[in-house]
């Protein structure tokens, strides 16, 4: 499969389609067929550290609440000993996966702390993971935080990570900057050694019967890949991080046009969930069929080929392209 | 200190299944407390790969009873396994049978029993020697051990003798003294343990077992000519058996430098006075008779470790020839003996070997009795029994430590006297249940009897209630080897972690002059002093007491460590006590922090750390003022409302003096009042239900699952508000056709554990903020003494009539009196609110057969009780018989019930002519299936007594005595999983098909909860639970299924949280049926590891995943030619992972063997599945498809 050869984050893959942090990851067996699907490589479940504290405390108090209350029972759970928390769950899911495949497995972190990014970015790398996708999930909903503390915080995580570890680093990173490209820029002086655009956030809706609030996921249309896919094509080329796309990833119609706009690779797991993991397959065929009717024997031939720098008309990307929309949808 | 022993800190129990465990190849079990752990920790080990000295790991197989248990045992040693089992109380009665077959057989085996009160006018869970004196006729040999260190070494030595021997062995320590008592001691090597087991000797026992190579019969049945001589064939054995323990006691003593003997004697060589005694009492007497000694008198001990066989010889040689007066004393009663066990052993000893001219002289023997039920033993008491062997006349079959003002048999003694305690350091630790406060004192000796030369011990001390249970540690640490197996009386610290305990508790009574106390108090250092109650004030100035204050609980907030306050009271106790150099000891704490949670998550680890680091910022001395401040308070412990015997003998219970109670307080019986629970009023949440009458629907699903009966409603006319004090809270109803009519919810604050259960099954939600319902948890002091009020006033208002309540509903059960309320049950439990349900519904005619567990323990523990009675002084009438018995028990009384109504009916027939035609046809004729029906018949029944006193004759005197049984009785079997699935099964199953009217109602928690969580036939696939460390790998039994099999028993599967109407529909259709009926209900429980608060939730989501389905099976539908089993759940709308991961039982797997969870949880889906689909074809089959009923 060298036609499909791409490089994301200094590593070699063999196929630019990439699956994204979800839960298919969990299993080991799933990230076996999703190697045997052909995926490029798979960005492990995030784990969250807020989660895995509160899960631990959580674990903790009940057991605690439970011994020593009365003469007859002093506890009620055979001896903990040997429990695994939930890092040593994920981290024995990463070592397992290492050991069964051979594509790269990029551990998924999404902290809270300093030191939950220190700890669980080390022990990620100590159990091989082969590079670090950092998923700051950050709404600043107090609104005394201006832009640029917002941005700080971004690159204080960065640099903290990046010194922490020795593999490379993505951050899987928001579009809501009032400077993308220049955040991005940012972001790579940090220390990125990828952006993974973009990270979707989950927004509320509400139930107007029971007046509550509902969170749920919708998984993501293909009709959503054009903010990406903007942003993709002005970064690549003048941004040296690898570039991944992860919104909308429906088909191999999304997979090419991400890598027409400069992406190294695409990533898709809302397609995995509705299709199976063996639709990678059926991605890649795709791709290679399209590439075969337009005569693209690699990627090289075709990857970035839309970008802003290298499209013949490079305002189509900017305020005159809005302009000529807008006006469009007069007629 | 030798260095090259390795010290430990474990309790008894450890200690001995550290070396049963080491030295077997089998393992049959049964959970009884207090032996329990022993079984527990053998299951552990075996689950981890631990294996014993010849390198395998042994089988643990936990059974469905003792007997169960006894047999796999003898089956196994019979094929040439070396087997064992850990028992206690009415375990080893149940094992009796098989122990004289066993030993009849001479087989080689040890049984390690932590001896306990046996079930006589009442159970206990506490220690004495009932339970082994009850076998010592087997034909075992018995063993016993008076320390932790000891029931280490006895085990081993038991062991040994017993390979010798050939004679079983029972070896035993006393119940929670000994075997829950954490002290230091030194483990035996395993090269030891291998030195004192001859291979040889395995090689014999497994040669003499049963094998098809080399076949024999054995256990044959023998005729009169010849079993008398078999009986005595195996004496030779009996004889040698003392030489072969004393010998393996040198060889022991040889290797690791501790000496035993068959009997020990300890005091002066010349001793006039010895005290004969077996068991941790053998300590305190001892240390007592040193320290006399010291003082110029001559006293002594002979501790008994051999009682059987016993040995006169061994007896003789140690005893002091200067011996004039012998005091036996056992941790026993037999009733109607003309002495107990040791002493008539002592007594027929000294006669034999006088006889023999082995002794000179013969000294005076009295015997006498100490220490039942874990009743103190204290050198003070030792004093008084040394003292009365002075007396030219002294008292024989003596009791000491109770105050015997009826047979006057007690002694009295001094309790001010003490040994010399100035080598120790003594700290009292008043804490929750829940706060951890056992669990940071136990850490505590470990760190300081496994880091350092000191010695530790610890003791703890729990109450009798399973929410807000008030815990109390004994730590003692010093230089020497701890010899006090008795509670400590004078403390040189004393730290008190919930401040409320202040106003119930004395407990700076038990300081010494000049100790430190630490108290956790919710104010500053300076306010401290005035919110301290007068007699806490005064004795802090009389005995110079230094203070502490810290506020743990914000501590522990700001922590984040809500509501444990474990570690920040653990590190104030080693800043302040001395005990260690404080920055030593918070090194210490850290390492323990860490070693306890690695496996556990850095998230915890570094949550205690925090807590550590700032509590010595928030922990200061508080300045004592010259003089105290606060004013007296009267505080009553009951109502002056409350009965004679309430305000006389519980009172005192509840107030913790209950051991000064005399004998003539006690019913001579068993026998204790109804509903006494409502008077003590407990006051263990800060934060309470309240009620918000604008908001509220009356729906009354608070009241519904309310586990302790503290929400409570009726309706009224308008015009008794008239003096309802101001602040009482009330709404119009909320129903048509009841004008002028006002509705109260009343809370009975003071009895609320908080639980939380009432708030989420609100549905009613304020519509300007949605997170306030119409009930709600409110902290309770605003409100206390208004509420105070509101309750008293809303106790004067009549009940309403059941005539007049629709409780086919609901919201129509919430006004009928719950005549089970305030149990101690845990807060939130799952199991009470079934209860509760059936005394409103049937409580006034109600029989209650109740199966050993935790339904008999917060039903029937002492001090208070919850089973309570109407106005009309009608209500349950309560028993426990046993654990295994409940459903013949039952069934017992249901015979009565029918007979006796029999009788009574056949006796009114026989005075028509006195009672009137007319009179005894309405008597006899009426259904008594409405409440109005019965209603009616108990005024029949009063006027037939009034009748009844009117004639005189044999007949009428007769029917007097039988009259009430003319009110049909509802007779309920009340049981946990435990009982119905496992020891009780068998019975049950008898019960339910003798197709009497019996109703059984078993509260599933899917294991023993009451004992600590170990599994079940009722334990679920891939649920963990002691005994199932790795996941239950077979399926619950279906006992619906088994009991529908019948055809006739009536049989409904409930679960309150998901459908409290098909519970009460259930419930009555099972007391309506006339025939044996039974419902199993899911009891969310603690033992699942889940958040209490959302126990009713977790109980719809088991019936929305599928995993419990509702049911209900009628006989009377297929009688009426209609299908009879109706699946009232819908179909699964989650998965079990959705239902199964909410709880830790099912969690903990996927942390310790993610892959073995995973192939458990999905096949507990297909049995999920299957299941349901299963029911769902009986569901829509017809009804030829069922048998018919007769």
């Amino acid at each position: 499969m060298t036609r499909l050869n791409t490089t994301y984050l200094g590593m070699k893959l063999r196929s630019p389609i990439v699956v994204s942090a979800c839960t298919l990851s969990e299993e080991v067996d799933n990230i076996v067929r999703m190697e045997d699907a052909g995926a490029g490589a798979v960005v492990m479940f995030s784990m969250f550290e807020e989660q895995i504290r509160k899960e631990e405390m959580r674990m903790e108090a009940i057991m605690q609440s439970t011994n020593n209350v009365f003469a007859e029972a002093s506890d009620f759970f055979p001896d903990l000993d040997e429990y695994h928390v939930a890092t040593a769950q994920y981290l024995e899911t990463v070592r397992m996966a290492k050991e069964r495949v051979k594509i790269p497995i990029i551990g998924s972190l999404n902290g809270i702390t300093p030191k939950g990014w220190i700890d669980y970015a080390k022990q990620l790398e100590q159990a091989g993971a082969d590079a670090l996708e950092v998923n700051i999930f950050y709404i600043p909903a107090d609104i005394r935080l201006s832009g640029v503390d917002v941005e700080q915080r971004y690159l204080d995580i960065i640099k903290l990570v990046k010194q922490t570890v020795k593999i490379p680093i993505a951050v899987k990173m928001n579009p809501y900057f009032s400077a993308m490209g220049h955040t991005a820029l940012q972001m790579q002086e940090a220390g990125a050694d990828g952006l993974v655009l973009f990270n979707r956030f989950y927004q509320p809706d509400y139930d107007i019967l029971q007046l509550k609030v509902v969170h749920d996921l919708a998984y993501s249309e293909a009709a959503e890949i054009r903010l990406p896919l903007l942003w993709i094509a002005i970064l690549s080329g003048q941004i040296k991080a690898s570039l991944a796309a992860t919104t909308g990833v429906q088909s191999a119609t999304e997979v090419i046009k991400y890598l027409l706009a400069g992406a190294d690779v695409t990533m898709t797991a809302s397609a995995l969930y509705k299709n199976g993991i063996s639709y990678i397959t059926t991605m890649e065929k795709s791709l290679l069929l399209w590439m075969d009717s337009m005569g693209f024997q690699s990627l090289d031939y075709f990857k970035g080929s839309m970008n802003q720098s290298n499209v013949s008309d490079p305002t189509a990307y900017e305020r005159a392209n809005y302009i000529r929309i807008l006006e469009g949808a007069k007629k | 200190m030798n260095k090259q022993l390795k010290a430990a800190t474990l309790d008894g129990n450890e200690a001995t299944a550290y070396i049963a465990y080491r030295v077997n190849e089998v393992c049959a079990i049964y959970p009884i407390t207090p032996s329990s752990t022993m079984a527990e920790l053998a299951d552990e080990w075996s689950a981890k790969g631990t294996k014993n000295i010849w390198g395998n790991i042994p089988d643990i197989m936990e059974m469905q009873s003792e007997g169960g248990a006894a047999g796999t045992v003898h089956g196994a040693l019979q094929t040439g396994a070396l087997t064992t089992t850990f028992t206690a109380s009415q375990g080893l009665m149940l094992m009796l049978p098989n122990m004289y077959k066993i030993a009849g057989e001479l087989t080689s085996a040890v049984f390690h029993v932590a001896a306990r009160s046996l079930a006589a006018q009442a159970l206990s869970i506490f220690g004495d020697h009932q339970d082994v004196m009850a076998a010592r006729t087997t034909g075992f040999a018995m063993l016993g051990s008076a320390s932790v260190q000891e029931a280490h070494d006895m085990a081993l030595i038991a062991q040994a003798a017993t390979l010798e021997s050939r004679i079983p062995f029972i070896h035993f320590f006393d119940g929670f003294r000994t075997s829950h008592e954490v002290n230091k001691l030194f483990l035996i090597p395993e090269e030891t343990i291998k030195s004192m087991i001859d291979d040889e000797l395995v090689f014999a026992h497994r040669k003499r077992a049963l094998n098809p190579d080399n076949p024999f019969i054995r256990g044959t049945a023998q005729n009169p000519d010849v079993y008398f001589q078999g009986r005595e064939s195996a004496n030779t054995f009996y004889d040698k058996c003392p030489d072969t323990v004393a010998r393996a006691m040198d060889k022991f003593a040889k290797l690791t430098g501790r000496q035993y003997k068959p009997f020990d004697y300890y005091g002066d060589p010349q001793a006039e006075r010895i005290i004969i005694i077996m068991g941790s009492g053998s300590e305190t007497v001892a240390e007592t008779a040193a320290f006399l000694n010291a003082q110029g008198e001559k006293t002594g001990v002979i501790q008994v470790r051999l009682f059987r066989p016993f040995s006169i010889d061994y007896l003789v040689n140690v005893l002091p020839s200067t011996v004039r007066s012998i005091a036996v004393l056992d941790r026993t009663k037999e009733s109607g003996a003309s002495g107990e066990p040791l002493y008539q052993d002592v007594l027929t000893a000294i006669v034999e070997a006088f006889n023999l001219d082995k002794i000179k002289s013969m000294p005076r023997i009295i015997g006498g009795r100490y220490g039942l039920s874990s009743k103190e033993f204290t050198p003070a008491m030792v004093k008084a029994v040394f003292d009365e062997l002075k007396k030219d006349k002294t008292k024989n079959h003596f009791t000491i430590g109770i105050l015997d003002d009826v047979t006057h048999l007690s002694l009295e003694y001094d309790p001010s006297f003490t040994l010399d305690e100035s080598g120790w350091t003594q700290a009292l630790f008043y804490g929750l249940g829940a706060d951890g406060t056992v669990g940071a004192n136990k850490n505590s000796i470990k760190i300081i009897g496994e880091n350092t030369d000191l010695f530790a011990q610890g003791y703890f001390v729990y109450d009798s209630k399973k929410s807000g249970a008030r815990t109390v540690s004994h730590l003692r640490f010093g230089p020497k080897t701890i010899k006090a197996p008795y509670l400590i009386g004078q403390a040189n610290f004393i730290a008190c972690h919930q401040f409320n305990f202040l106003e119930k508790v004395d407990m700076l009574t038990l300081a010494k002059h000049g100790a430190t106390f630490l108290l956790n108090s919710p104010f500053s250092k300076e306010e401290v002093w005035d919110n301290l109650p007068l007699i806490v004030q005064e004795t802090i100035l009389r005995k110079s007491i230094k203070v502490y204050t810290i506020d743990a609980n914000q501590v522990a907030q700001d922590t984040g460590m809500a509501g444990r306050i474990n570690t920040i009271m653990q590190t104030c106790f080693f800043a302040i006590s001395g005990v260690l150099p404080k920055d030593e000891a918070i090194t210490h704490i850290k390492k323990a922090i860490e070693k306890t949670y690695f496996k556990k998550g850095k998230a915890v680890i570094d949550q205690n750390f925090k807590a550590v680091d700032q509590t010595l910022a928030n922990l200061f001395e508080v300045t004592i003022p010259q003089k105290s401040s606060a004013k007296d308070k009267l505080n009553l412990v009951v109502s002056n409302r409350a009965p004679a015997f309430v305000k006389e003998v519980v009172a005192r219970m509840m107030e913790g003096r209950g051991d000064e109670l005399p004998v003539s307080a006690m019913p001579v019986d068993g026998t204790y009042p109804s509903g006494t629970t409502k008077w003590e009023k407990r006051n263990i949440s800060d934060m309470i239900a309240t009620w918000e009458p604008d908001i509220c629907i009356q729906c009354g699903n608070c009241s519904f699952v309310c586990p302790h009966a503290v929400i409570r409603a009726k309706f009224y006319h308008t015009d008794l508000l008239e003096a309802a004090p101001d602040g009482f809270k009330s709404a119009p109803i909320n129903a048509r056709g009841f004008p002028e009519t006002k509705y109260t919810l009343q809370v009975y604050g003071e009895d609320c554990t908080g639980c939380n259960l009432c708030v989420d099954a609100c549905p009613a939600t304020d519509p300007k903020d949605r997170s306030k319902r119409a009930i709600n948890l409110r902290p309770i002091e605003p409100t206390l003494e208004q509420e105070r009020r509101n309750i008293e006033y809303f106790e004067s208002i009549p009940f309403n009539e059941r005539s007049t309540v629709n409780f086919s509903m609901v919201h129509g059960a919430q006004f009928l009196e719950p005549l089970f309320e305030f149990s101690g049950a845990c807060a939130g439990c799952g199991e009470t609110p079934y209860i509760k349900l059936l005394t409103q519904l049937f409580g006034d005619r109600l029989l209650v057969a109740n199966a050993t567990g935790c339904s008999s323990i917060y039903g029937g523990n002492l001090p208070t009780t919850p089973w309570t009675k109407n106005a009309a002084g009608q209500g349950p009438a309560w028993s426990n018989s046993l654990f295994e018995d409940n459903a013949e028990f039952g069934l017992g009384m249901r015979l009565t019930a029918d007979k006796h109504l029999a009788i009574a009916s056949d006796l009114v027939r026989q005075l028509t002519p006195q009672l009137g035609a007319e009179f005894v046809g309405d008597l006899l004729d009426s259904p008594q299936k409405l409440e109005s029906q019965i209603a009616a018949q108990r005024i029949r029944v009063d006027q037939l007594k009034n009748k009844l006193q009117q004639i005189s004759s044999p007949l009428a005197a007769n029917l007097l005595s039988l009259a009430d049984f003319l009110v049909h009785r509802a007779v309920w079997l009340i049981g946990g999983d435990g009982w119905a699935y496992d020891i009780g099964s068998g019975g049950l199953d008898h019960s339910l098909a003798t197709g009497r009217n019996i109703n059984v109602l078993v509260l599933d928690t899917e294991v023993y909860s009451n004992t600590g969580g170990q599994m079940s036939k009722a334990t679920p696939t891939a649920a963990t639970a002691k005994f199932a460390a790795a996941g239950k790998r077979v399926g619950k039994k279906d006992l619906a299924l088994q009991a529908i099999s019948y055809g006739n028993v009536y049989v409904a599967q409930i679960a309150m949280g998901a459908n409290p109407q098909q519970t009460l529909l259930a419930m009555r259709e099972a007391e309506a049926y006339d025939g044996p009926s039974l419902i199993l209900a899911y009891s969310h429980c603690i033992a699942h590891g889940i958040d209490m608060q959302k126990g009713m939730e977790q109980q719809a989501n088991a019936v929305a995943s599928g995993y419990w389905p509702l049911l209900r099976y009628n006989p009377m539908l297929r009688k009426a030619g209609r299908n009879p089993f109706v699946l009232d759940s819908p179909r699964p709308t989650i998965s079990l992972k959705d239902y199964a991961y909410k709880e830790l039982r099912y969690k903990v797997l996927t942390l310790t063997n993610p892959e073995e969870a995973g192939r458990l949880i999905t096949m507990a889906q297909e049995i999920v599945d299957l299941r349901w689909k299963t029911y769902e074809t009986m569901a829509l089959a017809g009804a030829e498809s069922f048998q018919p009923v007769f």
